[in-house]
């Protein structure tokens, strides 16, 4: 078999005195989406956030299709060009238009040239829906819809992984189903993904693997529906029962 | 709450936001609503026009009344001599004021920026620039900038080293540089430091360099949020510019000076202080619309 396009090997990340991962083991194969849940503070945006490169990790190894990116001789920014990452916070460019924001990457970074640029993320925006939307700046837009630019903004580099932390969990309820349903479009189409996220109905539809994170370290993880219906583990079962007390299954 | 009803007044000034094919027709609850809020707004209009007149009439008449005004309006407020003298005040603004602001507000962007740059920057190959660039800072934000003039416009001098202007004009102009620079950094600074780190990590997740991300994302936003205090500081500029008059620079202070000292009338003062005004007046008024719109923009963002 191929190499998965993601592994964690035994990785740790501390700040300062305090653990916030441990020992953390991973493998996702291509096309295949790894889900990451667990209650806030966990550690789950970290883990993003270091397989990003955006945080450098205290031990172990992590591998895009095979090569060691932690290796202290690869740059930061020829990895970061092969993932795509989506925040929470959306974190679209202000004083940029929608299409602004989707083309500085394959320009800037990717050396595409306007119009090619252009063109493309015209494509991605009619095809999620917001073609008309290419001219307004974030601030006009729903929190739903942001949502879906900074998903788009992220695919405009055409990443080999994405990575998405809680894209749902700063919208309105009636906003979020929009953007899951982005995302499973997706996952349809062969994008491999890692994500933390609290929605856990969404979780069994697009998972095909589950990771339950407490306090750093991955308890129990299988197929959704081992793990939302049948959890082995007493800490995963509490999780599942509090966050089915929120109404969130 | 009265703020509240002028302000959907205004947007109801136009069409009406809302217009459901065209039919809508404000109904009589509105239309009450309307003229009640016109009729109230007529009465403060009429209530602010008579308390001015009342409260500045008093004022002009007790002033002009007063028994020196015509002493002090003969020394300072002869129009006729002014206007005699308001060409050579003209001159000396337009050929050193303004000149002198020009390069200096050139000048001063572009280092005050690279200073900014420099003490965010967290490459350690620009230590030591940091630190100098820190001391720079601390130094000249704490001195008076009129030290700085003399020091600079008769210190350079006395040293006689070859090569080196003796043009005050200049000097001046290197002085106010200098000084100013240390300001427009922190402001430049505070602005770079405003902009919210996931801003930085979005658009290094994108791949962009550390170069990059400052130079597509954080700068463009963090000039935009520090334009009102550094449309303030040009107004400043020009004023200070008239200090380089203490090293001789015949601007419009100096050539007042030069009149008044010939016929100890305080008129060409009066008119220098005008032409100041006329430019900076304007600037000001800009100065406060940008600052209000900033912050009407931040609001939008906030509400997003
Ligand atoms: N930059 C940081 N400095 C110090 N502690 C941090 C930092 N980022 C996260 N943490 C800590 O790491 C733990 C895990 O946080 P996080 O990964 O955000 O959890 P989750 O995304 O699962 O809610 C928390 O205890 C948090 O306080
Ligand atoms: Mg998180």
């Amino acid at each position: 078999m191929s190499n998965p396009v993601l592994e964690l090997v035994e990785v740790r990340k501390a700040f300062g005195a305090e653990v916030v991962l441990e020992d953390i083991s991973i493998k996702v194969p291509e096309h295949t989406a790894t889900v990451l849940i667990g209650a806030s503070g966990s550690g789950k945006s970290t883990m993003l956030r270091c397989i990003n490169l955006l945080e450098l990790i205290d031990d172990g190894v992590i591998k895009l299709d095979g090569i060691d990116i932690t290796d202290v001789s690869t740059n930061p920014d020829e990895i970061r060009r092969k993932l795509g990452m989506v925040f929470q916070s959306f974190n679209l460019f202000p004083h940029m238009k929608v299409l602004e924001n989707i083309i500085l990457a394959p320009m800037r970074v990717h050396g595409l040239g306007k119009e090619e640029a252009t063109e493309k993320a015209l494509e991605l925006l009619t095809r999620f829906g917001l073609r008309e939307k290419a001219d307004q700046y974030p601030d006009r837009l729903s929190g739903g819809q942001q949502q879906r630019v900074a998903i788009i903004r992220s695919l405009a580099v055409e990443p080999r992984l994405l990575l998405l932390d809680e894209v749902t969990s700063a919208l309105d309820p009636v906003l979020v189903n929009e953007v899951l349903s982005t995302v499973r479009d997706l996952k349809d189409h062969g994008m491999t993904m890692v994500l933390a996220t609290h929605e856990m109905g969404f979780a069994k539809q697009v998972a095909d693997e589950v990771c339950f994170l407490e306090r750093g370290r991955i308890i129990e993880w299988g197929s959704p529906s081992e793990m939302l219906e049948n959890p082995k583990d007493p800490r995963t079962q509490d999780f599942l029962k509090r966050v089915h007390e929120a109404g969130r299954l | 709450m009265s703020q509240e009803v002028g302000r959907s007044n205004g947007g109801n000034s136009g069409a009406a936001p809302y217009s459901f094919g065209g039919e809508w027709q404000p109904s009589p609850i509105e239309l009450g609503r309307r003229a009640s809020r016109k009729a109230k707004s007529r009465r403060n209009g009429l209530i602010a026009a008579l308390s001015s007149l009342l409260v500045l009439g008093t004022l002009a008449i007790v002033v002009v009344t007063s028994p020196g005004w015509k002493v002090l309006s003969a020394t300072f407020f002869d129009w006729g001599y002014g206007f005699e003298v308001l060409p050579k005040i003209l001159t000396g603004f337009f050929q050193s004021n303004v000149i002198l602001t020009l390069i200096a507000a050139t000048s001063v962007g572009i280092l005050g920026l690279t200073i900014a740059l420099i003490r965010t920057s967290r490459s350690p190959a620009l230590t030591p620039f940091r630190i100098l660039a820190t001391g720079y800072v601390d130094a000249f934000r704490g001195i008076p900038m009129l030290l700085i003039i003399l020091l600079v416009g008769f210190g350079i001098p006395a040293l006689q080293i070859r090569g080196v202007t003796n043009d005050v004009f200049v000097l001046g102009i290197i002085a106010v540089i200098i000084t100013y620079s240390a300001y427009v950094a922190e402001v430049i600074r505070s602005g770079i430091l405003t902009v919210h780190p996931s801003q930085r990590a979005a658009a290094r997740s994108l791949g962009l360099s550390n170069f990059q991300t400052l130079r597509y994302v954080v700068l463009p936003q963090a000039l935009r949020r520090v334009t009102p205090p550094l449309l303030n500081d040009l107004v400043a500029l020009i004023k200070d510019t008239g200090l380089v008059s203490i090293l001789g620079v015949t601007d419009a202070i100096r050539a007042a000076q030069i009149e008044t000292s010939r016929t100890f009338n305080y008129t060409p003062y009066v008119m220098a202080a005008l032409v100041f005004l006329i430019v900076t007046i304007p600037l000001t008024r800009y100065t406060d619309r940008t600052l209000r719109k900033s912050i009407e923009r931040q609001n939008a963002q906030g509400q997003a």
